[in-house]
């Protein structure tokens, strides 16, 4: 700023600026360090050791990483539930949010009635939405069967049946479409109307309409909604996890040991086997190889996306 | 401006058009609100009745809303979620105003990594790095079995938030923090009195996000606080509840709407925060 003070006092400026982002930025490094750099390395760590939380580790080489890789038998079904649901759950989202953007954005008459309505079973705490669906889906009294019942459908068993288990949790999913209702709103309201109207004077009708004008410039949109979704659904935990144990019927008390995934591993993801083998089999180290598993995979699928995402790259800076 | 003449055949594909759009639009409302009319119809069904399939209530047993509350431990849950919500939310928000404020104005080298590290903590699943710290709080501090272990860490910052944050500073034109400055502030100082006041939509966004956050967590109780019933939050110990009133759907579906409620009608009291923080989380691309 004023290039004729003496260097000293420049130096000391300097530091003290330094010392103050230090300062501002203290929280953070903290916690960065102790709850974030801190367990990710301890993780490593156990990744190679025998441990099960009573006795003092011991070193094991790669004998977890061999058994998880290799031999455990649930690694197969959680993998391949976790990605199906990551391609599935996400692109149906993605399409469904869309079309209820795009529907929301041509509702003439009550249209705030509607965007609440939509947007609401977002809100539903994760749990409380599970037991609802649980509910409402159980093939006994479920009244969702019942009225297919009556109008003569002959209706799947829902959260019962392991070849409509993750579809069912795909339901639960779309009910919830709120969040990307709200940013493709936002965005396709953002596309100048002008474009719509040249298009129109070329004669354009409704899909060239959406496929030239609006695509082109929700693209980032979509982009980011994918990557957020793909984030999110390579953690999806909660509802699987409820669901398929209010599904079983196995009445569990606290602490109590019931393998997660019912019915049949059809709703085992990766996480829960991670929860499961560390919490309730107490196998340190195998938790942590698979812990290390899905952060990889984590990480790779985000940064592969990322760099086609415009959406977050304007974000970043 | 394009006027087009108002001839019979465009009024005619102008009406069909609204009738198709309302059509769909009533039919996905159906869709998303009738969920929640089954699970408040069988809430207040008598116990025979809501476990037959009849979808209307012959009578309105209101007490059945009474009764979850006097189910043991209702009460505690409520009461603990508040104190989850209401803590983590003042923790995070007050650690994370300073370093959004330091990552958005502050010139510094580092910068750049710092954000990517904010970003890639905010994609990582809580789940890789549960257990190393688990062992920390259970055996090294010995406060498994409490709340305390999700609620500390909440004083360090929290990725999540301080990029939102962030996002909402930037919005902030520099020459107000300078002229703060001429007139003597220090940094901290322009931090309260300048940056919060201005900063407050998204502020708002971010704690209600938090609130959320923690009202609806479930993976966190179940590490720390299973073992513990006392310390169980209304997430959490909903699903319990449905495991001990196995058959009786309608005290479960009460309860169920009684957790969802809060959450409900904080959002219709803050809707234009809400709003403020949808928008925030990187849509503006």
């Amino acid at each position: 700023m004023a290039p004729l003070h003496p260097a000293p006092e420049l130096r000391r400026k300097h530091r003290r600026a330094r010392l103050r982002t230090l300062a501002f930025l203290s929280p953070w490094l903290v916690g960065f360090s102790v709850f974030f750099a801190y367990p990710l390395l301890a993780t490593v760590y156990f990744s190679f050791m025998h441990y099960n939380q009573i006795q003092a580790p011991t070193f094991v080489g790669l004998r977890n990483w061999k058994y998880v890789l290799g031999q455990m038998p649930l690694f197969g079904p959680a993998l391949w539930n976790t990605l199906w649901l990551v391609v599935v759950m996400v692109a149906l989202r993605v399409v469904f949010g869309l079309g209820i953007g795009l529907l929301v954005t041509r509702i003439k008459s009550g249209v705030g009635f509607f965007r609440t309505a939509f947007y609401l079973p977002y809100l539903a705490p994760p749990v409380a939405a599970t037991v609802a669906f649980v509910f409402l889906l159980n093939p006994g009294t479920g009244p969702v069967n019942e009225i297919l019942s009556t109008i003569g459908i002959s209706a799947p068993n829902w959260f019962n049946d392991p070849a409509w288990a993750k579809p069912s949790l795909v339901l639960l999913s779309l009910w919830g479409i709120g969040d990307l209702m709200v940013i493709f709103m936002a965005a396709l309201l953002d596309v100048p109307k002008e474009q719509y109207e040249a298009a129109e004077l070329d004669g354009a009708g409704a899909w060239s309409k959406f496929r030239y004008v609006t695509w082109p410039s929700i693209t980032p949109i979509v982009m980011f909604a994918v990557v957020t979704g793909v984030v999110q659904t390579m953690q999806y935990y909660t509802q699987a996890l409820v669901a398929g144990k209010l599904a079983s019927g196995v009445s569990v008390g606290p602490g109590s040991v019931i393998q997660p995934g019912y019915p049949d591993h059809s709703t085992l993801t990766v996480p829960q086997l991670v929860y499961s083998l560390g919490f309730q089999n107490f196998n340190t180290g195998a938790a942590c190889v698979l812990s290390l598993v899905l952060f990889a995979i984590a990480m790779a699928v985000t940064s592969l996306l990322m760099r086609k995402s415009a959406g977050l790259q304007t974000a970043e800076d | 401006m394009i006027t087009t003449a108002r001839t019979p055949a465009r009024t005619r594909a102008r009406v069909l058009h609204w009738i198709a759009v309302h059509t769909t639009a009533v039919a996905a409302a159906l869709f998303f609100v009738l969920p929640f009319v089954f699970v408040l119809l069988t809430s207040v069904m008598s116990d025979e009745q809501a476990m037959s399939g009849e979808l209307w209530p012959h009578e309105w047993r209101w007490s059945n809303y009474a009764e979850v509350f006097r189910t043991p431990g209702f009460l505690d849950w409520w009461k603990n979620s508040l104190i989850y919500a209401g803590l983590g939310t003042l923790f995070t928000v007050c650690s994370s105003i300073p370093v959004a404020y330091a990552l958005a104005k502050f010139r510094f080298r580092g910068r750049r990594t710092a954000m990517t590290l904010v970003i890639a903590t905010m994609m990582l699943p809580p789940q890789v790095i549960v257990i190393p710290m688990y062992l920390v709080w259970a055996q090294q501090l010995h406060l498994s079995g409490s709340l305390w272990p999700l609620i500390i860490p909440m004083a360090f910052g929290d990725a999540y938030s301080v990029f939102l944050l962030r996002q909402f500073l930037l919005t902030i034109p520099t020459e107000y923090l300078e002229s703060a400055k001429i007139d003597g502030c220090g940094e901290l100082r322009t931090l309260l009195r300048v940056v919060v006041p201005m900063a407050k939509p998204g502020i708002a966004a971010v704690a209600l996000f938090q609130f959320f956050y923690c009202w609806n967590d479930y993976f966190g109780p179940q590490i720390y606080a299973a073992q513990n019933p006392g310390a169980w939050t209304l997430a959490y110990g909903l699903e319990s509840f449905k495991s001990a009133h196995n058959v009786d759907w309608n005290l479960t579906m009460a309860a169920t709407l009684l957790v969802m409620a809060p959450v409900v009608i904080v959002f219709f009291f803050a809707q234009k925060a809400f709003v403020e923080g949808v928008t925030l989380t990187g849509v503006k691309g």
